[in-house]
């Protein structure tokens, strides 16, 4: 942790147990676990917290990711792409136990997008006829039918970044990047896990991703705590 | 099977030009990089946030670095990182010249399915639907019978849609396939060690076949 802490938003996982509540919506970063926060991951695990209801852009895998908390099954709801890489998700929703709604992939960062920048939504053709469709509106305008596409907002975000200042301005690391800044945007309680915290002032302003003004608490990260997928592949 | 996909992944890779930006699908497309001469130099874009994407590497393998499958990759000089909203963007909006996809079903007029499979398979939709809907090229790659024998290439699909009229291109192990206006199945082209009674019994939507239909010798 930076030596000062100007803006009283470094903290550490304990006081961050107490944001991770039952029934509360959580945005989730990352992408089959990449971009995802290990120790926020823990930290949610830790908390007890049940009957959440997930929204990010996967399942993860069993070991990796928002994946080691669905196999706990208490999340009671998951909006996502897709759920190909974690099969106990899968067993779930069919056994009941998790209501899963899928979304296309950009279309679901568009919603989360559309929450946290004060729009009501988007129309699109995408999806239009198909089983996605599900009971969104129709609008037909100009002869053209469109689905509509409700904006996303959480309780509680948790974001995964490669640096921090103290501030919140955020710098991510390459494909970690992912949905991680419309996290930090369209959640209510934003919480970075960051590789490292820097002093206000040491990051380039024209690097930072996201403004330190969507971001309400700083964690340190302890590392990757999960093999990948291509590490248990090479034993 | 593994012999099918790589026959399957060598003939799409013909299909990339130089300097396409070109994005792959999980599955059979993930393969077809290795068939790609080394003189055509195209721009992978990976939905996960890279255009550019290289080869896996050897070593210093990043965990932070990884295609749409979570596995390891490299990025080529001139390579950008952007997040999903840009990634989709440049999807949906048709920058993308070239989308080669897995697919479980085609239907004659280009419906693709090939996210879902009830009571079986439930992996997702993923970037599919929105691959589908904007690349200026879409290319289908799909053994062309089932595991029961069954021909994938249908009149209506039986499984659920991921996108209507959307796809320009069928390549299987035996045929390759164009559909010229979201209407007509035309045969172009049949693969080494077929003849069109092979294809004709079973490629359930009908077709009409091409003036100049190429017919592929074993090699």
């Amino acid at each position: 942790m930076a030596e000062k802490n100007t803006f009283n938003k470094c903290t550490d996982y304990k006081r961050i147990k107490s944001f991770f509540r039952d029934d509360m919506k959580l945005l989730f970063g990352g992408f089959g676990g990449v971009g995802t926060p290990p120790g926020l991951i823990d930290c949610l695990i830790d908390s007890g917290a049940k009957n959440v209801h997930l929204i990010g852009n996967d399942a993860g895998f069993p070991w990796i990711g928002i994946g080691k908390f669905i196999v706990l099954e208490r999340a009671a709801t998951l909006i996502a792409s897709h759920i190909g890489s974690n099969p106990v998700a899968g067993d779930l929703m069919n056994k009941g136990k998790l209501k899963i709604e899928f979304s296309p992939q950009g279309i679901l960062v568009e919603r989360i997008r559309s929450g946290g920048t004060g729009l009501d939504g988007f129309l699109t053709e995408i999806g239009l006829g198909t089983e996605l469709a599900y009971d969104k509106p129709v609008i037909e305008l100009k002869n053209k039918r469109y689905l509509y596409e409700s904006p996303i907002k959480a309780d509680v975000g948790i974001v995964y970044a490669r640096k921090a200042d103290e501030f919140g301005n955020l710098v991510f690391d390459k494909t970690a990047r992912n949905n991680n800044p419309y996290v930090a945007m369209a959640s209510k309680v934003t919480i970075v896990e960051a590789e490292e915290i820097v002093p206000v002032g040491n990051l380039d302003p024209e690097e930072i991703i996201v403004p330190g003004i969507y971001v309400d608490h700083i964690v340190t990260s302890t590392g990757i705590n999960w093999k990948w997928i291509w590490e248990t592949l090479e034993k | 099977m593994g012999d099918i996909r790589k026959i399957i992944a060598r003939r799409a890779a013909a299909e990339i030009r130089e300097g396409m930006i070109v994005n792959l699908g999980i599955g059979i497309p993930s393969l077809v990089p290795e068939f790609i001469p080394s003189s055509v130099s195209v721009y992978f874009q990976a939905e996960n946030g890279i255009l550019g994407m290289g080869p896996e590497p050897l070593e210093n393998k990043d965990g932070n670095l990884s295609n749409a499958a979570g596995y390891p990759v490299s990025i080529l000089p001139g390579g950008s990182y952007f997040d999903s909203a840009v990634s989709f963007g440049m999807i949906r909006s048709g920058y993308i010249d070239l989308s080669i996809l897995g697919a479980l079903e085609v239907s004659g007029k280009g419906d693709l399915a090939n996210w879902i499979v009830p009571g079986k398979k439930v992996p997702g939709v993923g970037g599919a639907m929105e691959l589908a809907y904007g690349a200026k090229n879409l290319i289908a790659l799909m053994p062309h019978c089932d595991k029961n024998g069954r021909p994938k290439i249908v009149r209506k699909c039986s499984l659920p849609i991921t996108t209507y009229h959307c796809v320009n291109k069928i390549i299987t192990e035996r045929a390759v396939f164009c559909i010229i206006n979201n209407e007509e199945l035309q045969l172009e082209e049949i693969m080494p060690g077929y003849n069109l009674a092979d294809i004709k019994n079973y490629t359930e939507a009908g077709f009409t076949i091409s003036q100049e239909l190429i017919i592929n010798k074993e090699a």
